[in-house]
């Protein structure tokens, strides 16, 4: 999602067609807005530019004005007379002004950009059938479009090295790297970790990291997404799959309430990678190298694959037998997860209103990189907010729980993939009252439930996060759960309907969305799952400006500040 | 360039002042700043260090309301192939040179100066620290320079060993201490956001000197050397096979390529005869010597040249499609091998480029591998067009003039001396050339 903050407007004339464009951009963005492409290599919108690639040369000119007078200089038919800058500019760092005229598309930019290609591609190995970028390369998209077909080179190629490891999770080929800078540009700018550089001159100009340090921040697989050619390669990555099987699904990263937009890439059923999805308001182009590994907790050992009673396997139907057993008329306190998705915790909360149950939940607390890495380590805890399942801002513990365990208040529980243990319960309080867990990954909670009941990750189901800022984001189902593993939601509704006998809420987005709707006072009035399934929708959190929230500021990010009374 | 070698003159500062030096100095500290610029500007002064931009101009676009510091740079970086007379300036009367620079600090207000001078200056530079401190010591730079209020610091710079530290902005990246990328334009001209985001103006050896002479004579009568848009002397240096070599300094314009050639270094080696000239270092447009030009100046007047009648001024050479670049003159016998000479150009040009955009640093390493190529006895009948069109595909699309630099050679090669290229590819030496490229 590209964001229009600018609202003030310019014309200019490209290729001989008037079109306002906002003020400011550069030409690169000015002609995409009306689906002209500039190609480029060097550029990227989030980072400073260079200027270096020379692929987007257009052709640019502007109204002549007299010298003394200032006034426009007229061609014969009353036009404004145009003077072309008689070399090309590059489109990249030449920002648009009113009058301005550009060509895109003319027999000399086309022999700019097929003589930048050939250049390029003179000392590129060409080793595209090894190459892990084959399929979504910029060199090779271009050398299609815009290149001359056919190599006029006969000399030897440079060499240099090919499987270079600038740090643990980033490798390097340097025959490859068109040394467009933009690795360089995002390690200074974006994670403020200035590692790498070129060596050595001209054709034999080298990236390195520099000396005695390495590419190990959190951030420096971007440097791989950014990379427009196969030279930054992941080492996960690496040569594990060819892209162009890859089936994308947009998503959302469920590491932190930072909530990047990714895109998680998988092939019949299994996950491959996860990369950045561009969105202007929340991630920009970025995410955190930890977000990126969290496809394997799908496939990890300690994953629940099976429902069990008394640790012992069973069939989903027996063990809601079992739960709703063991739940009914007791005095329930449900420990709801800032993990699950705002459509989960509202069913959870309806379970509780309906059982008169007491809410319990903990917030997951870790260092803020003040980037995109957020101290809250959880996804959705504003959706816990926002769902009503909690008004409190949750702690980092869940000693309330223990003291009401204690008081013999709470008889049975209903945990959502919470470890009671390492949130500081209590275990002697927890003796005797049965528990049903539902949860994805093994802990010391589900080994002690009396009724486990599997659930699946938030790349194996569809759902909305409210993020740090508050903006709803719908993530999609990128694989299909285990087989066997009922949705959360026809879980929930199921467990629902089991214990209040109620009418069966369907357990789908669309159903739950309505209800949600119709909560007298939600922040979710008027907001349909098709805007939020469109682009990320802000939402009102007016109502909890008054809460500890303990994100810092970061990209994207204002805290709240609290007014003083 | 007058007392350089007088055998009585050297280059500490007890000669220079025994000459009258640093009087202009304290002539200049009494005018207002703005009044030298124009100075300046009416001699009509233009830079020496290849561009022949006017100096002046060049003054004038300095963003003077920023309120940030305002630098001055002297680029004593003097590389390009046939270029020697910063060098000579340097070594035989540096004062003159510290001299032209306060002045010009003052001019544009700035408070501190600096010299980048070439890595390879060893002594240049030993000769400048010495200089410098003699200066200082008496008062001629540093603080309250001559007593008044204004104040310059001035600096040596020694540079990192590199081509494109020359070019401005790859320059004032250097003097940060970073590599010598040159910077895009726009945004990053000197006079605006040069040194450190500051209003920065970069001027060439020579140049400083004679704004020396241009506050001694004053700007209009400095104007009447040389001739209109070509004023002042100009320092040109012979190299290559003539029989007295060195460098020479005349008013501008005063005689031909001709002249200099066969009566001030005393003709070619006996038994030679012409065969191209280099004009203005070895990124200008080699002339063949029976070339012949014709057409109008830009005052209307009509000409007709052979390569020997060419003016030796800023718009001589030009009419003539070349350039007077940095006055490096490079005189090639009929002994010469242009397909060897032009590797070796090439050769240098690939050595230099700094890598930073595509179409420079992939192109001339190209064209050098071509050339070599060709002298290693594997000439084919296609290179000569290559070689053209890959120097067409350099030319005008760079982030520097360095893209001009590398591409004007070859391109005048190949149109000048397309039958030695086809020549290559009819007798291939089958052997490994003698030719030490870089």
């Amino acid at each position: 999602m590209i964001s229009k903050k600018n609202s003030k407007v310019v014309p200019i004339v490209l290729d001989g067609k008037e079109v306002e464009v906002p003020e400011g951009i550069n030409l690169v963005d000015a002609a995409a807005l009306h689906g002209k492409e500039i190609p480029h290599y060097c550029y990227h919108p989030q980072l400073s530019v260079a200027g270096n690639c020379r692929m987007c040369l257009i052709e640019m000119g502007t109204p002549m004005r007299n010298r003394e007078t200032g006034e426009a200089i007229l061609d014969d038919d009353g036009s404004p007379k145009i003077g072309w800058v008689p070399k090309p500019v590059i489109g990249c760092a030449t920002n648009v002004s009113p009058g301005m005229h550009v060509k895109t598309e003319s027999e000399k930019v086309l022999g700019c950009r097929e003589g930048i290609m050939e250049f390029l591609l003179v000392n590129h190995p060409l080793d595209c059938p090894i190459c892990d970028q084959a399929g979504e390369c910029r060199l090779q998209e271009f050398a299609t479009d815009y290149g001359r077909g056919y190599s006029r080179f006969v000399e030897r190629k440079n060499v240099k090295p090919k499987r270079t490891r600038l740090g643990p999770r980033v490798t390097l080929d340097d025959e490859r790297c068109i040394l467009c800078s933009r690795c360089i540009r995002f390690c200074q700018e974006v994670p403020k970790d200035d590692v790498l550089g070129f060596v050595d001159r001209g054709s034999f100009s080298t990236l390195t990291c520099f000396p005695g340090r390495e590419l190990d921040n959190n951030y420096s697989l971007n440097t791989v997404d950014l990379c427009p050619v196969g030279a930054l390669t992941s080492s996960d990555f690496r040569f594990k799959m060819r892209v162009w099987f890859l089936k994308d699904a947009d998503s959302i990263c469920p590491e932190s309430s930072a909530g990047c937009n990714t895109t998680v890439s998988s092939r019949e059923g299994e996950l491959y990678r996860i990369t950045p999805r561009r969105n202007d308001l929340v991630n920009d182009s970025w995410m955190p190298d930890s977000g990126r590994e969290l496809y394997k907790s799908v496939k990890s050992d300690d994953r629940i694959l099976s429902s069990h009673i008394e640790q012992n396997p069973c069939t989903t139907d027996e063990a809601m037998v079992e739960a709703i057993r063991l739940l009914k008329g007791k005095n329930i306190g449900i420990v709801g997860s800032c993990k699950s998705s705002l459509e989960e915790q509202f069913l959870v909360n309806q379970i509780s209103k309906k059982t008169k149950a007491k809410n319990y939940i903990r917030g997951h607390f870790a260092e803020d990189d003040g980037i995109l890495l957020s101290a809250d380590r959880t996804p959705n805890l504003r959706g816990a907010l926002v769902s009503g399942f909690t008004q409190k801002y949750p702690k980092d513990n869940l000693l309330s729980l223990s003291q009401s365990l204690g008081k013999k208040q709470v008889d049975a529980l209903l945990v959502i993939d919470e470890d009671l243990d390492a949130a500081q319960v209590d275990a002697a309080n927890l003796d005797g009252v049965p528990i049903v867990f539902i949860g994805t990954q093994a802990n010391t909670t589900s080994n002690r439930a009396s009724v486990v009941l599997p659930s699946l990750t938030s790349f194996e189901k569809s759902g909305t996060f409210v993020n740090r800022s508050f903006y709803a984001q719908f993530f999609r189902q990128a694989v299909p759960g285990p087989a066997g593993i009922l949705p959360d939601l026809s879980l929930l509704s199921r467990l629902l309907n089991g214990l209040t006998e109620d009418e069966e809420i369907i357990p789908d987005q669309n159903s739950v969305w309505k209800l949600m709707n119709s909560v007298r006072g939600s922040v979710l009035k008027g907001i349909s799952l098709t805007d939020v399934k469109k682009e990320a929708v802000l939402l009102d959190s007016s109502k909890w400006s008054d809460l500890p929230f303990v994100e810092a500021k970061a990209l994207h990010f204002e805290p709240i500040q609290k007014v003083e009374a | 360039m007058k007392n350089a070698d007088d055998p009585n003159y050297s280059n500490k500062i007890g000669c220079y002042l025994r000459e009258g030096g640093y009087s202009m100095l304290k002539k200049s500290c009494k005018m207002k700043p703005e009044d030298i610029g124009a100075e300046v500007l009416k001699s009509g002064v233009r830079g020496r260090g290849g561009a022949g931009f006017p100096a002046g101009m060049k003054w004038k676009f300095l963003d003077r309301k920023s309120g940030k510091p305002i630098y001055l740079i002297c680029n004593a970086d003097e590389s390009e192939p046939g270029t020697f007379k910063d060098r000579q300036i340097i070594h035989k009367d540096p004062h003159q040179l510290i001299e032209g620079m306060m002045i010009a600090a003052y001019a544009i207000q700035a408070k501190q100066a600096f010299i980048y001078i070439r890595a390879e200056f060893f002594e240049g530079a030993r000769i400048l620290e010495s200089a410098i401190a003699e200066a200082k010591a008496k008062g001629f730079c540093g603080d309250k320079i001559l007593g008044s209020d204004f104040s310059c610091d001035l600096v040596v710079h020694r540079g990192a060993g590199a081509y494109i530290c020359g070019e401005e902005t790859g320059l004032i990246e250097s003097l940060e201490g970073k590599r010598p990328n040159p910077r895009i334009k726009p945004p990053y001209f000197p006079a605006v956001l040069g040194l450190y985001q500051c209003p920065t103006i970069v001027n060439n050896v020579e140049t400083l000197c004679n704004v020396k002479h241009i506050m001694e004579i004053g700007g209009d009568e400095f104007a009447k050397i040389g001739k209109p848009n070509n004023t002042g002397t100009r320092i040109w240096c012979v190299s290559g096979q003539v029989k007295k070599p060195g460098y020479y300094e005349f008013e501008c314009g005063a005689l031909t390529l001709g002249e200099m050639i066969y009566d001030v270094c005393g003709g070619l080696l006996p038994g030679r005869s012409l065969q191209a000239v280099i004009p203005g270092g070895s990124s200008s447009k080699i002339l063949r010597a029976d070339e012949r030009f014709s057409g109008k100046l830009k005052d209307g007047t009509e000409f007709d040249w052979g390569v020997e009648d060419i003016p030796l001024d800023f718009d001589g050479p030009m009419a003539a499609g070349t350039m007077s670049g940095s006055g490096g003159i490079i005189v090639m016998d009929d002994t010469v091998d242009m397909v060897e000479a032009m590797a070796n150009i090439n050769a240098f040009y690939a050595h230099e480029s700094c890598g930073q955009c595509t179409p420079c640093r992939e192109g001339s390493l190209w064209m050098r591998k071509i050339t070599q190529r060709m002298c290693d006895g594997g000439a084919r009948e296609e290179d000569a067009d290559l070689l053209l069109s890959v120097a067409n595909q350099i030319e005008g699309r760079t982030i520097c003039a360095f893209g001009e630099a590398a591409a004007w050679p070859t391109q005048s090669f190949i149109a000048k001396f397309r039958d030695r290229f086809e020549e290559k590819v009819k007798n291939p030496e089958r052997k490994k050339s003698s030719l030490q490229l870089i």
